[in-house]
């Protein structure tokens, strides 16, 4: 019981997110394409300046937890993925740096690289995150000492990369979003055609993605033995449609938690899926990871239950809080302040 | 090289260029908080601009300070699998806590302290800054809970072939991990006192601005001599914990090969590891050795050749850092009396002026050390008398965590770089000036 719980608080970590920093990283990936000049650049920077750091940590408390309750599954899975876990984190803080440094100096070269840098730090992780889950939907080859059986190639196969590119997807049409919602015009109005036009695609691959698993995974196993999880897929095809009507609306905040309904549905459909697995191998089954044969000690369970949910119910308050202190659009005026991007 | 000492120096260049930036921040969020502090109770904009100047050069050192601790944390999945297995239900554990306990309102508060300086009402603004420098100092706290049980594990069960978690609270309240707290937190404050003390000195001898970097002297100077004073009784206390703890790292951070009673201490020695022997050893003060170790002139100080040959750390290496460390940590003391005995005329001494600028590097070397003793003198072990580094590490290729310690390496460098020209050409900048006062 005590491991099912954590089951899905850390599915739901990973949701939250990709929530939260997938707007970070869908509006980092998008900006080379959506601005122009300087003062457009600076607006995108500072639409996320007072977020992603706190958003970035949702990752490590990820990590985190994957470390303290499943240590086994942390253990090898963080070895087994080793090259995409390293470039993950080194985009990571590509990114991070290039949104503290970027509006630190004046000079065209010195931006346009931080520029250039903050796009493959946002673009990166995006895709390997959804290349790594798709992989995990499926199987990772490994054995059972845990060892990874492949490389870097081994995980960019069809499905894995098809996972990536909905990811991708997934974080674009978030990020653009985001910044319809944070630009005043002329970007916010891109901001929101380009949402428009990325929908479309994601549409498209988000269907090519659900059948694409049923051949590729066994992740509809659970879906057959308990019919009532197929309400998550059911209600992520909702929102997700319900991003396009509120589009059309001009709704952007709410096609954003529509947008947001999406992505938390998409990742907890994968999770459900793989239930009870967390690391499944696809050697041979007996070699998977899974929430019973990685575990913490119940001791160690109960203590971290009652640290996560003392604590991430405050972290949600002080959360929403600043995205409410810092709810306005992002003006000319606040650019002019020292401390902006 | 295999596999395990690529990771060795992989880990190494990760958390010595970590340790870089995280001293920084625990000191300086706090020196902020208290001019911001100092702003809202007066309303002297004075203060604000302090809060504004030093919290700039806090930002640029606080980014790299975050995202080359996240790799940290991955790293023990990434490279130590076999030790995140055995000992993950507790170290673990200690790491989730500390993301959700302190990292998390650490990074939200940051963003909102940055941008928030319109949008909040000055007391609330504080208050973000202080919400900053408490949950850092907290996320210290818990880093260092886990790597005290490194060093001394305690409140634990071997069972189910790992390390299981037997007692929570020994291991969050052991005496180790308390000592060493207030240890390395002196050492940050110490470092962000002559970080403020040094860039203030540089202003003031070129004469510019000199109201404001006097008073961000004087308040450094008061803050660094109490924690430059404070270090010299916590390291004792913590000396005496590792000597009972650790008595392998003592012996090798004294360089003393037999056990002896009233052991002296040779104010310098060069350790000759080959020959189990020191070649040199001269100014052996009778009797002080033991006396510091246990508070007894004639207790034992445990040597070396108690240990089997390959349970024993580097010595030199653990030697010469640590008696680098405890001279750095007398000179601070030293230093930041006097400069705290000019506090209020530093501008008439140019001597001291000089001396505390250059002297900015030191206390990062002093920390930089006293981690190298840390680490390597609990070597060969990763978990003191459980664990050896060799049975910790991943299976991994050579060429893969070679690969990856190159590509560390390198961007850390870059990184490392960067930032050091943005603080060195922000700091020589000085604060923005003052808004023009608007007479009706």
């Amino acid at each position: 019981m005590l491991e099912t719980i954590w089951f899905v608080l850390w599915g739901v970590l990973w949701a939250v997110y990709f929530m939260l920093d997938g707007y970070d990283l869908g509006a980092g990936t998008l900006a080379p394409f959506l601005a122009r000049g300087d003062t457009e650049r600076r607006i995108i920077y500072n639409s996320m300046g007072p977020f992603w750091d706190g958003n970035e940590v949702w990752l490590i408390t990820a990590g985190g937890v994957t470390f303290a309750a499943f240590p086994t599954t942390y253990a090898v899975m963080f070895s087994a993925l080793y090259t995409p876990l390293l470039l993950l984190l080194f985009a990571l803080i590509l990114r991070a740096v290039a949104l503290e440094y970027r509006s630190k100096e004046e000079g065209g070269t010195w931006r346009q690289t931080w520029d250039i840098l903050h796009f493959i730090g946002s673009f990166v992780p995006a895709l390997l995150l959804g290349v790594a889950f798709a992989n995990i939907f499926q199987g990772i080859p490994i054995d059972g000492e845990g060892i990874f059986h492949g490389n870097l190639l081994t995980l960019l196969n069809p499905y894995g990369l098809l996972g990536g590119i909905l990811f991708v997807l997934l974080f674009l049409v978030h990020g653009a979003l985001w910044l319809a919602i944070k630009a005043g015009d002329p970007l916010g109005s891109k901001a929101g055609n380009m949402a428009a036009i990325l929908w479309a695609v994601l549409l498209v691959v988000a269907v090519v993605f659900l059948v694409a698993s049923w051949f590729a995974t066994p992740l509809y196993k659970n879906y057959l033995s308990y019919p009532v999880l197929w309400i998550i897929p059911l209600l992520t095809v909702a929102a997700l449609l319900a991003v396009r009507a509120f589009i059309s609306k001009k709704a952007w905040w709410s096609a954003w938690f529509a947008s947001s309904v999406t992505i938390v549905g998409a990742t907890l459909f994968g999770v459900a899926g793989l239930y009870p697995n967390l690391f499944p191998s696809s050697l041979n089954p007996a070699f998977s990871l899974t929430i019973f044969n990685s575990s913490s000690s119940p001791l160690t369970l109960k203590i971290m239950l009652g640290v996560a949910l003392t604590f991430v119910p405050i972290v949600i308050v002080y959360q929403i809080w600043s995205h409410y202190v810092f709810k306005d659009k992002v003006t000319e005026e606040d650019l002019a302040s020292d401390e902006a991007y | 090289m295999d596999a395990i000492t690529l990771s060795r120096l992989q880990f190494a260049v990760a958390s010595y260029f970590h340790f870089l930036f995280v001293p920084l921040t625990l000191g300086l969020s706090i020196l902020v908080a208290l001019m911001e502090t100092q702003y809202v109770r007066s309303g002297d904009e004075q203060y604000k601009r302090m809060a504004k100047f030093w919290g700039k050069l806090f930002v640029i050192n606080f980014a790299l300070g975050v995202v080359t601790g996240i790799t940290l944390e991955f790293q023990f999945g990434t490279n130590w699998s076999r030790y995140s297995k055995y000992v993950g239900d507790i170290f673990g554990s200690l790491l989730a806590i500390e993301a959700s306990v302190a990292f998390f309102l650490e990074s939200t508060f940051i963003g909102v302290w940055i941008f928030g300086w319109k949008r909040l009402s000055p007391k609330a603004h504080a208050v973000c800054i202080w919400l900053v420098a408490a949950a850092s100092n907290l996320s210290a706290y818990w880093i260092l809970v886990a790597n005290s049980w490194m060093q001394h594990p305690v409140g634990y069960v071997i069972r189910n072939g790992r390390a299981e978690l037997a007692d929570f609270w020994a291991v969050v309240t052991q005496s180790y991990a308390v000592w060493m707290f207030l240890h390395v937190l002196s050492g940050a404050y110490i470092l962000a006192g002559f970080f403020v003390m040094g860039i203030s000195a540089y202003h003031i001898l070129q004469g510019k601005d000199l109201a404001f970097f006097k008073k961000s002297f004087r308040m450094a100077a008061t803050f660094a001599v109490i924690f430059a004073l404070a270090e010299l009784v916590i390291g004792d206390i913590h000396g005496k914990e590792m000597v009972k703890a650790q008595p392998a790292k003592a012996a090798a951070a004294e360089a003393v090969w037999d056990s002896a009673k009233g052991a002296p201490m040779f104010l310098f020695a060069i350790p000759d590891e080959a020959n189990e022997r020191n070649s040199v050893e001269i100014l052996g003060i009778p009797k002080l050795l033991s006396w510091i170790a246990t508070g007894d002139a004639n207790g034992t100080y445990k040597g070396l050749k108690e240990f089997p040959k390959d349970e024993r750390p580097p010595v030199a290496l653990t030697f010469w850092s640590f008696r680098i460390m405890v001279g750095l940590g007398f000179f601070f003391a030293i230093m930041t009396v006097i400069a705290w005995v000019k506090r209020n005329k530093p501008e008439e001494n140019p001597g001291l002026l000089k001396v505390l600028l250059w002297s900015i590097p030191l206390p990062y070397v002093a920390l930089e050390l006293g981690w190298t003793v840390t680490e390597m003198g609990r070597q060969p072990w990763i978990v003191y008398g459980m664990m050896k580094t060799t049975d910790a590490a991943s299976r991994l290729a050579g060429s893969q965590v070679g690969l990856s310690l190159g590509a560390f390496v390198i961007v850390y460098s870059l990184l490392g770089l960067v930032c050091f020209y943005l603080i060195y050409k922000n700091a020589r900048k000085g604060p923005e000036p003052l808004p023009v006062a608007t007479t009706n």
